[in-house]
């Protein structure tokens, strides 16, 4: 099993802010705009060196996605910033009509995805995010896992001509990518290779997968783990590759079971390769107040979790 | 700039087209368009006056026009159309199988002429204030027009942007009401009474011109006095009064003409009151 070192456990969003001030630096005509949530989303730095290309909009997220998608003409690449559930389900119909079906160059970036945002409860916690954005012709759709991989995607998607939605969290969590590594939309990351099973993960849950992956080593299975970084476009190549010589798969992702990973990659292996396949997702319910660490272990989203998933599924393979 | 008489010409040609593309159709809004085709053959051809050959979706040098009430597409098709984007003759396949011209306006099908899709109400005022935003960034003296319904106002978002654009001071952007005073359920005051307009905007920090939209004459004066009123710290809003169904006499000012296409023997009617000065398609 390959080893991987937390470098000092960071939130994912701080690596969005500084990727955005290193943005403003490199490109002029990246504009950032904020609906009241400057400081939680780490855009102060950008907000201060650049004044006259951040916008405050305002507890009005209607308003900031429709604005963000007048912007790009005129050849602005505007970056949105609030958090998950109001960069979504509030603004659905904003994002499908002014974004995604008018093709604008928006990037839509989201913060305290999931349970892990924690106390404030499931009004703010959403798990259905992926699923309303891959929904959409045209969106690319990213999750990141650790603060560097959040820096790397932010400097990257403003290179990417097209919608994106970028998601990230609240909380603290292992830093363990490597620095200043080029971050490839729609390529998986092989992080450790096996024979056993594919552990398939996507955001805050990569990290549990690695720690599940120690786990089975020292019970003798052998688990290929993928940074699943990027929903849409799914990188298929390489999850067919992997199944092929696994034979079985587990998904870990902290969404919601309808709508996430797990099921963009069943519709895959449907039509591809039909093989013995878990989820670890949360499965149509709200989420509700507590500790994030908490809430991991309530909605069955820990290390311990992906283990029993990959025994359950290992056990079905003929 | 075109004579008032020029410009009735080309409105009344455009609402031959609309008539006859909602027939063709069987489907789509002619109220609204009828009731809005003096004022965008006027902007178009006589104060925005675009350059339709070389079509960019960044729009930079040159005004910006959004409707965001996108269900007057056949009228801004109609104009388009005779304005030079694209050959006018395309007007007959309005909300066909594989048109460019959709039942509302979209990007996706690469229509010269139109930058945002609409349809979905309200959002509009908040495009536009974005693409007013780029424009001052880019150091683009020109102006940003956006056309809305008086209905429309009801969508929250309308009143988001309406904050936003005087908090922003986006003075190079220019909105327009469609006050006709009618929406799918009645008159609009019944429906949601929107009370005194021009108050309301001028309470959320705009400068209010009132207009006459069926009058060419006072849309060319108001048109021209909106646009000198850059440059000082507040958009401007325009209250167009409006006929809808102007110009045929059974559709006028009847809100049940907002989303109904005339049949063979309404069309021939219709048709008989506006003269072909243009040549149709």
């Amino acid at each position: 099993m390959k080893e991987y070192t937390n470098t000092g456990s960071k939130d994912t969003r701080s690596g969005f802010g500084e990727a955005l001030l290193e943005l403003g630096k490199q490109n002029p005509d990246v504009v950032a705009l904020c609906a009241d949530l400057t400081g939680s989303m780490k855009m102060d730095a950008f907000a201060k060196a650049f004044p006259e290309r951040f916008f405050q909009v305002g507890i009005a997220e209607a308003n900031m996605m429709s604005i963000a998608a007048g912007m790009t003409i005129g050849g602005k690449i505007p970056f949105t910033g609030t958090f998950a559930n109001f960069s979504t389900g509030r603004v659905y119909d904003q994002i499908r009509q002014s974004i995604a079906y008018s093709e604008k160059n928006v990037k839509i970036c989201a913060s305290h995805a999931g349970v892990t945002l924690g106390e404030d409860g499931a009004t703010h916690q959403i798990l259905e995010d992926i699923g309303l954005m891959k929904m959409l012709p045209g969106m690319t759709v990213i999750n990141t896992c650790d603060f560097n991989q959040t820096k790397a995607a932010t400097l990257a998607i403003a290179k990417h001509i097209g919608p994106v939605y970028l998601r990230f969290g609240r909380p603290k969590v292992p830093n363990f990518t490597p620095a200043d590594s080029e971050f490839e939309i729609g390529k998986a990351i092989l992080l450790n290779e096996g024979t056993d099973v594919s552990i398939f993960a996507t955001g805050h849950l990569v990290w549990k997968a690695l720690e599940a992956g120690k786990i089975l080593e020292k019970n003798g299975i052998h688990a290929e783990i993928i940074n699943i970084h990027t929903i849409k476009p799914l990188d298929c190549e390489a999850i067919l590759a992997s199944v092929s010589k696994t034979g079985c798969v587990v998904t870990a992702e902290e969404h919601m079971m309808n709508g996430g990973l797990g099921d963009s990659i069943a519709q895959l292996l449907i039509r591809e390769n039909p093989l013995p396949m878990e989820m670890i997702a949360v499965n149509d319910q709200f989420g509700q107040s507590g500790k994030p660490e908490e809430l991991l272990v309530k909605y069955g989203l820990e290390a311990a979790n992906i283990v029993k998933a990959v025994q359950k599924v290992m056990s079905r393979k003929k | 700039m075109p004579s008032t008489t020029e410009l009735l010409k080309i409105s009344t040609q455009v609402r031959r087209d609309i008539i006859r593309m909602t027939h063709g159709a069987a489907s789509g809004h002619p109220g609204g368009s009828l009731g809005c085709a003096d004022f965008l053959t006027t902007l178009y051809f006589g104060i925005m006056k675009p350059d339709p050959k070389n079509f960019t979706m960044d729009g930079t040098g040159e005004d910006l026009f959004f409707l965001s009430n996108g269900h007057l597409s056949p009228v801004w098709y109609s104009v388009l159309g005779r304005y030079g984007y694209f050959d006018f003759h395309e007007l007959g396949t309005f909300r066909m199988l594989n048109t460019r011209l959709q039942g509302h306006p979209s990007v996706h099908e690469k229509l010269p002429g139109i930058r945002m899709a609409s349809g979905s109400l309200g959002q509009g005022l908040s495009v536009s204030n974005g693409a007013a935003l780029s424009k001052k960034l880019n150091q683009d003296l020109h102006h940003v027009f956006c056309l809305m319904g008086d209905g429309e106002l009801q969508e929250g978002q309308n009143w988001e942007a309406a904050m936003f654009a005087a908090a922003h001071k986006v003075d190079n952007l220019i909105a327009i009401v469609d006050e006709n005073g009618k929406q799918i359920d009645g008159p609009v005051e019944k429906v949601i009474d929107m009370g005194d307009l021009k108050a309301k905007f001028e309470a959320f920090g705009w400068l209010v011109i009132r207009m006459n939209g069926n009058d060419i004459a006072d849309i060319r004066e108001k048109m021209l006095l909106a646009r000198v009123a850059r440059g000082k710290g507040k958009p401007v809003m325009v209250l167009m009064k409006t006929i809808m169904g102007f110009g045929v006499d059974f559709m006028q000012d009847n809100h049940e003409w907002h989303g109904v296409a005339p049949n063979d023997e309404q069309t021939v009617k219709a048709l008989a009151q506006l003269e072909e000065t243009l040549g149709d398609y």
